[in-house]
């Protein structure tokens, strides 16, 4: 003990260096093993359906036949439909915190918004299910069809078609966005208040509105904080379990109408595990797994590009 | 002693007061910052405002394009009139306001874009060019503020790229961009270091031609060097004003010749 205690003060700074290389290692570590294990794990899958596995739209156990399209299809709208309705709100909501309104107002919204970010999803999937979809089914949905139907747009009306039961695309997408957005409105509230005071003054001193302040000045400044915020969102979205299950509809199937219930792989993943008793439908299941694991890592390489990108081109302060 | 028809700065400079400044006080709250200044900032002259640290300078200064208003706490009672209008009557429109008096910050502040596109800012604000013309009045801004011949190449590199004073000059170059009347400048050389600081001092001398120009500084050779009139601030009260040469040969106040010989400060 005792020499061992000798040696570490010793060694202290190669020791602690050694400790601190093998944290950051494990991490690695850990990534790659997923990824070998899912990989694994659905190797009967891959052999049978190979990267065409991506594209077959057809997913029916009693045939063994499996692919991927709906549930990478229902992932992708399900997530744009969030990120379309919660990024431009988070935006505003940050700016009016930050910008806008009195501090006793913005610290009492803020720490509503964090609570808000503290919902396990669970609960939002059963509120989803019980009290957004029949008031979706009820009011929104007709009045979507009303205004924006296909008598009246042409092209876009198709996406609003359909019986409005309430369960289906549009609905676990606005229940995806109600949930990160919480999350993408805490990170860029954050973001405006670090840009520096006397950054907004000068722009103010310019003779600009704040609105032009936030967009020109304010807005770009935080760039990068606040592309890493949608992207953590985004992130989030594309995963999410529970609430989405509850209220897409869980049917094997790609409609251009948002009424129409859909999947996503997450909740095809979630819905179906439990009784994928063959050994090629389980292993079906964990290709999906795979499948959006990749597509998480390659949106964050994206993200991550995206951001180095933009403060080349134009020396984003945060 | 003054004849009462004159400017606070006497016969020297134009007798019609660029800006003019009477019983102005300044609270943070309930504190108050400045009390019942009075004074007249002479056209295309250069105005120094010296004084020890918290003693109002800058507070003083923020009141002229009304930017302490972006704070919910600060409040200013008195008049600031510009070519004799009220800064604060309600037909003075405030962005225009700040058109006409620009500031320049103790720390350079380019905004998160290109060299070009920091100095296009304020024209695509305040005024409807066409592209062909936004390139010459980017390329004039910048000639005004020395800057042209260093970054002629760098325009579509971002204004962070360049050097401190380089930065600080970009910041100018924006600022007479939109054309304004007045220059503030609060401690603009105290971030840069002595080189880019001559360099700036010059300009000012340059500038003055077409802007008034009111600059404060913790350096008092710096006003010594570039101003016409300096006003010495105590405590939220200007303790002497004048020209710039008597306050620095022969101050009529005591604490002005204290400040002045580095007896405090």
């Amino acid at each position: 003990m005792r020499r061992l205690r000798e040696y570490l003060s010793e060694h202290f700074e190669t020791t602690f260096r050694g400790f601190t290389v093998l944290c950051a290692a494990v991490v690695l570590i850990i990534m790659a093993a997923m990824f070998f294990n899912l990989a694994w794990n659905a190797r009967l899958a891959i052999g049978q359906f190979g990267l065409g596995f991506l594209w077959r739209d057809m997913w029916d156990p009693a045939l063994n036949e499996y692919g991927a399209l709906s549930s990478i299809y229902g992932t992708v709208v399900s997530t744009v439909i969030a990120m379309t309705v919660a990024v431009p709100m988070s935006v505003v909501i940050a700016l009016f915190l930050v910008e806008l309104a009195h501090p006793t107002v913005s610290k009492v919204v803020g720490a509503a918004i964090e609570l808000l970010a503290a919902i396990p999803s669970i609960i939002y999937g059963m509120w989803g299910l019980f009290v957004f979809a029949p008031l979706m089914a009820e009011t929104v949905q007709p009045f979507l069809q009303e205004t924006l139907g296909l008598e009246n747009v042409p092209g876009i009306g198709r996406l609003f078609t359909g019986a409005p039961m309430g369960i289906g695309m549009l609905t676990s997408g606005i229940i995806l966005a109600i949930m990160i957005l919480p999350f993408i409105s805490a990170v860029m509230r954050d973001v405006f208040a670090m840009v520096p005071a006397v950054v907004k003054e000068s722009a103010y001193g310019m003779g600009s509105t704040t609105w032009e302040v936030t967009r020109k000045v304010t807005l770009r400044y935080g760039i990068q904080g606040v592309v890493g915020a949608c992207f953590l969102g985004l992130g989030r979205a594309i995963g999410e379990t529970m609430a989405v299950t509850f209220v897409i509809g869980n049917a094997h199937r790609i409609s251009l109408s948002l009424y129409d219930p859909g999947n996503s792989i997450a909740s095809t993943i979630a819905n179906e595990f439990a009784e994928a008793s063959d050994p090629l439908y389980l292993q079906a299941l964990i290709y999906l797994g795979l499948v959006l694991l990749v597509m998480t890592f390659v949106i964050q390489m994206i993200a991550q590009w995206w951001v180095v990108r933009l403060k080349k081109s134009m020396g984003a302060g945060l | 002693m003054i004849d009462p028809a004159l400017p606070l700065y006497g016969d020297l400079a134009d007798p019609t007061p660029k800006i003019r400044v009477r019983g102005l006080d300044f609270f943070y709250g309930d504190q108050q910052a400045l009390f019942s200044n009075d004074i007249d900032i002479a056209p295309n002259r250069v105005t120094a405002v010296i004084g020890p640290s918290g003693c109002g300078k800058s507070t003083h200064l923020r009141v002229y394009n009304r930017i302490f208003e972006l704070y919910r706490d600060q409040k200013a009672k008195g008049d600031v009139l510009l070519n004799g209008e009220s800064i604060f009557a309600p037909t003075m429109k405030l962005l225009e306001l700040r058109r006409r008096v620009g500031m320049i910050f103790q720390k350079p502040t380019p905004f998160p874009m290109s060299v070009f596109e920091n100095v296009a800012y304020g024209i695509r604000l305040h005024y409807a060019v066409p592209k062909s013309e936004l390139e010459g009045r980017v390329e004039e801004a910048l000639k005004g503020a020395a800057l042209w011949e260093e970054v002629r190449d760098l325009l579509h590199k971002p204004g962070t790229a360049l050097s401190g004073g380089q930065q600080q000059r970009l910041c100018i170059a924006r600022a007479i961009a939109v054309e304004p009347e007045v220059l503030l400048m609060d401690e603009p050389t105290s971030a840069i270091d002595p080189i880019a600081t001559a360099k700036i001092e010059e300009l000012v001398d340059v500038l003055k031609k077409n802007y008034t120009i009111v600059i404060v500084t913790h350096n008092m050779q710096q006003a010594a060097r570039i101003s016409d009139f300096t006003a010495f601030f105590f405590k939220g009260y200007i303790v002497e004003f004048g020209e710039t040469r008597q306050i620095f040969t022969n101050p009529k106040n005591k604490k002005t010749e204290e400040y002045i010989t580095g007896r405090f400060g």
